[in-house]
């Protein structure tokens, strides 16, 4: 980025009386004379005292009374007594983070106990979710059960069908893990074309935790389960949809599905399927089934209402796949991102998530050309099998049109694709496994607008 | 001695079976038992697409259309064609698809789906109902009542005849009759292993250029300027600090360079939560009211101020105020006609329940 691009000034209106008396005199005499930058050497004046010329805009301005009240004038959290130990004895966000909150999408569902919530992946770090804002997803209402009464059952092909209380699931060796978790209809309004403004609503789908709890190939095996014929099992949950899902045997024997308990340190919360769900690593999120109440190990898969009805891909030629489970490889800038402005020019920081369901993230780049350029951006660690994983990447704007872009690649050397490549190999009918290249426009006016590209 | 002899032998015979029970549940001794056939029986309701696990019985049209008015059509539709609630469920398919498994509407671009063009086995039609509906009350139909809606839905999508009995003898039969039976397919990449077959290799094959690489980046797609608040104001849908600000969604984006509409006041105030569909009560009688509703699923159907199927708390609030008794009986016995076609069903809540959410919804339905 060539930094003689960049000019000077806020390209948002900076807080109302930045400017002091003098200054607005010249603002208003120089803009009589048609100077075009008068706005900068007012402020230059206003900044400075008309001694020191001020080359770039500030967003925090040396104010004319030569400092800033908020250094001069100590606060009352400076000058007083705070408040005590366990006020509050489970601790909340600062009140000013109250805008975070997960949110539905406006006419997507006519019920809320079916429906989804999209977590706010624009204003969150890391990789990790918080609890608070993991995403939602519930097909007939959630509930929060006593544990003491949940009960998890393994039947089918089995020796001996076997029963479970939770103190006896967590009494079993344990592993902690972190995993993403995507909706496998998540960015499903836009297979066609632009649907939502921010990526709050197009990625949303998405959550990241550490998850705590027992190989689900532990349990298989203390019941004896025949993992020889056993291809597939069914995995059901304990709400009103009692949901089912028919989870890969190879998978299961790969060690790594989870019977889990916990999320980010403590138990699940209720939303996400307390006390017990399905981690099924790099498959839809659909397959992660909550409120866990039975697995059955079987010879033949179950098509389920959601893999019989919904999550099932419709094709061009009019058939549907059945039994899509991995979300592939995919990635979003996350900031900047539509819906949001920009303050002034100069330097950004663009962040964003990319995560794969066959492995690693192996390498992120970014575009701000609407992807005829690219530079490859820093991952950051950790890098985790099947989790989200941050990356950045330095930019200057120099306050003309961009078109932000991120593309992903992980360890089995798949690229993520273009909407062009995406659309020409299932059409745009698909609703489900959108992984396409994300494209966002930063106008002039600092406003960032969610765009799909020709 | 004799006696002392004795206990040495059940000590014994204890260890035994302690070491027995151990080595029964293998590595992991004390954990897990085994399940009951009656515990099993319990929980493993699902049924498969070679109908494994399908219980005996039968149930009919006739029978079906009736139990589908009283507990299926305020969501679905009398038809099952709704769309206001749910998706529909039935429609979009004919009786050529019948005959080749395909259902022919699929292959039009501009078409909706509904379940009986989508759905190939009949198996999961049967075991989402018996599982899941109705939505407020899962797992309450009788075997007979799943069958019956069944054939109901079958004939409806004129898969069966109208004085037809779905059975377990005949379901296999009908299965050959699924409109979309041929229209599944499992050769892509996405499933996890070779239980499928499948392919090996995706379907898309991108290559990471990384410069001056061919590509049109001119904006095909955007929101039309219409739909710049359909989501709320997303000023309040970002933090308020950092280098980015939510653009204030209420106001008209100026097309101006630097002179935006979406300005950033000096001092940002955070906004409310997002809006609630239950929101707390401060009254305590409005709050056990509320909680009621929440209780006895109202709220599947009601919103506080918005219609869902049936009018917002708010609205009846407003039309029958002061009646606390005429609704309590309304709740009790359910309706149709006073608020448009879609009938409530008759609610089992307890006459003292029923009272509560009368009185609240008489005095207002306040928060």
């Amino acid at each position: 980025m060539n930094h003689q691009d960049i000019n000077s000034g806020r390209v948002l209106k900076a807080p109302e009386n930045f400017l002091s008396k003098d200054g607005i005199k010249t603002v208003f005499s120089e803009g009589k004379r048609g100077r075009r930058d008068f706005i900068r050497s007012a402020f230059a004046a206003a900044a400075a005292g008309a001694a020191v010329p001020v080359a770039m805009a500030q967003g925090n301005p040396v104010p004319v009374e030569g400092g800033d009240a908020n250094i001069l004038k100590l606060p009352e959290h400076t000058t007083g007594l705070g408040q005590g130990v366990a006020t509050d004895g489970y601790g909340k966000p600062s009140k000013f983070e109250v805008n975070l909150q997960r949110r539905q999408s406006p006419g997507l569902t006519q019920t809320t106990q079916a429906s989804v919530s999209f977590a706010p992946l624009q204003s969150l770090f890391g990789i990790v979710t918080p609890s608070g804002l993991h995403f939602e997803r519930h097909h007939q209402g959630w509930w929060d059960i006593d544990p003491s009464k949940h009960r998890f059952m393994v039947n089918g092909m089995v020796k001996s069908p076997k029963v479970f209380t939770m103190d006896e699931i967590m009494r079993l060796p344990s592993v902690s893990r972190f995993h993403f978790i995507e909706c496998g209809a998540n960015t499903a309004a836009e297979w066609g074309n632009v649907a939502v403004p921010t990526v709050q609503y197009t990625h949303g789908m998405l959550s990241c935790s550490e998850f705590t709890g027992v190989p689900l190939i532990t349990l298989l095996e203390l019941a004896g389960a025949d993992l020889k014929n056993g291809k597939f099992v069914l995995a059901e949950g304990g709400d009103g949809s009692s949901m089912t899902r028919t989870i890969p045997m190879s998978l299961i024997l790969s060690g790594e599905v989870i019977v889990a308990y916990g999320q980010n340190g403590e138990m699940l919360r209720p939303e996400n399927g307390y006390p017990l769900r399905l981690v099924v690593p790099g498959v839809q999120g659909v397959s992660w089934v909550k409120y866990l109440r039975r697995v059955e190990v079987g010879d033949k898969p179950y098509a389920a209402k959601d893999e019989a009805i919904h999550y099932i891909d419709l094709q061009p030629d009019g058939t549907h796949r059945q039994y899509t489970n991995l979300q592939e490889c995919k990635s979003v800038v996350t900031t900047p991102s539509g819906g949001q402005v920009l303050l002034d020019k100069g330097f950004y920081n663009i962040t964003g998530l990319a995560w794969s369901g066959k492995g690693k993230i192996k390498k992120v780049d970014v575009s701000v050309d609407g992807g005829r350029n690219w530079r490859q951006a820093r991952l950051e660690t950790p890098v985790l099998s099947k989790a989200l994983t941050r990356f950045n990447i330095d930019w200057v704007w120099n306050g003309k049109p961009a078109l932000i872009q991120s593309r992903a690649a992980d360890d089995t050397g798949f690229v993520q694709p273009t909407y062009k490549q995406l659309r020409a190999a299932r059409g745009t009918r698909s609703i489900y496994h959108n992984n396409a290249i994300q494209s966002w426009l930063v106008q002039e006016n600092g406003e960032i607008k969610n765009v799909q590209l020709s | 001695m004799f006696s002392f002899r004795k206990e040495i032998l059940a000590v014994a015979l204890m260890a035994v079976a302690g070491w027995a029970s151990a080595q029964g549940t293998g590595k992991y001794p004390g954990v897990g038992r085994d399940a009951t056939p009656k515990e099993v029986a319990a929980w493993d309701i699902d049924v498969r697409p070679d109908f494994k696990g399908l219980p005996a019985g039968s149930g009919t049209v006739a029978k079906g259309q009736d139990v589908w008015e009283t507990k299926c059509a305020h969501c679905h539709g009398v038809f099952g064609e709704s769309n206001e609630v749910f998706s529909p469920l039935i429609g979009g398919t004919s009786a050529d698809d019948v005959k080749t498994g395909r259902v022919a509407k699929l292959m039009d671009p501009t078409g909706g789906r509904t379940t009986l063009m989508k759905v190939a086995t009949l198996s999961t039609v049967w075991d989402y109902i018996n599982r899941a509906m109705p939505w407020t009350a899962p797992k309450s139909l009788t075997t007979e009542e799943v069958y019956a809606v069944t054939a109901f839905l079958l004939n409806l999508g004129g898969v069966v005849p109208e004085n037809f009995t779905l059975s377990d003898k005949n379901i296999a039969e009908v299965q050959a009759r699924m409109p979309n039976r041929n229209g599944m397919q499992t050769k892509h990449a996405m499933w996890p292993g070779n239980e499928f077959g499948g392919v090996k290799k995706a379907d898309t094959a991108n290559v990471a250029c990384m410069k001056n690489c061919a590509t049109e980046p001119t904006v095909a797609s955007f929101l039309p300027d219409f739909a710049r608040n359909a989501h709320g104001n997303l000023l309040e849908q970002n933090r308020i600090v950092g280098p980015q600000r939510g653009a204030d969604t209420t106001k008209p984006e100026s097309k101006a360079v630097g002179a935006s509409g979406a300005s950033v006041p000096a001092v940002v105030v955070p906004a409310a939560p997002a809006a609630k569909s239950a929101p707390e009560a401060s009254g305590a009688d409005n709050k056990a009211a509320i909680a009621l509703t929440a209780k006895n699923s109202c709220t599947a159907c009601h919103g506080m101020s918005n219609k869902i199927v049936g009018p917002s708390f708010a609205d009846i609030a407003k039309k029958h105020a002061g009646k606390a008794d005429y609704l309590a009986g309304k709740i009790k016995a359910g309706g149709t006609g006073v608020w448009g076609p879609v009938p409530m069903p008759a609610q089992t809540l307890s006459d003292a329940e029923a009272k509560t959410i009368a009185v609240w919804l008489a005095a207002g339905a306040g928060k």
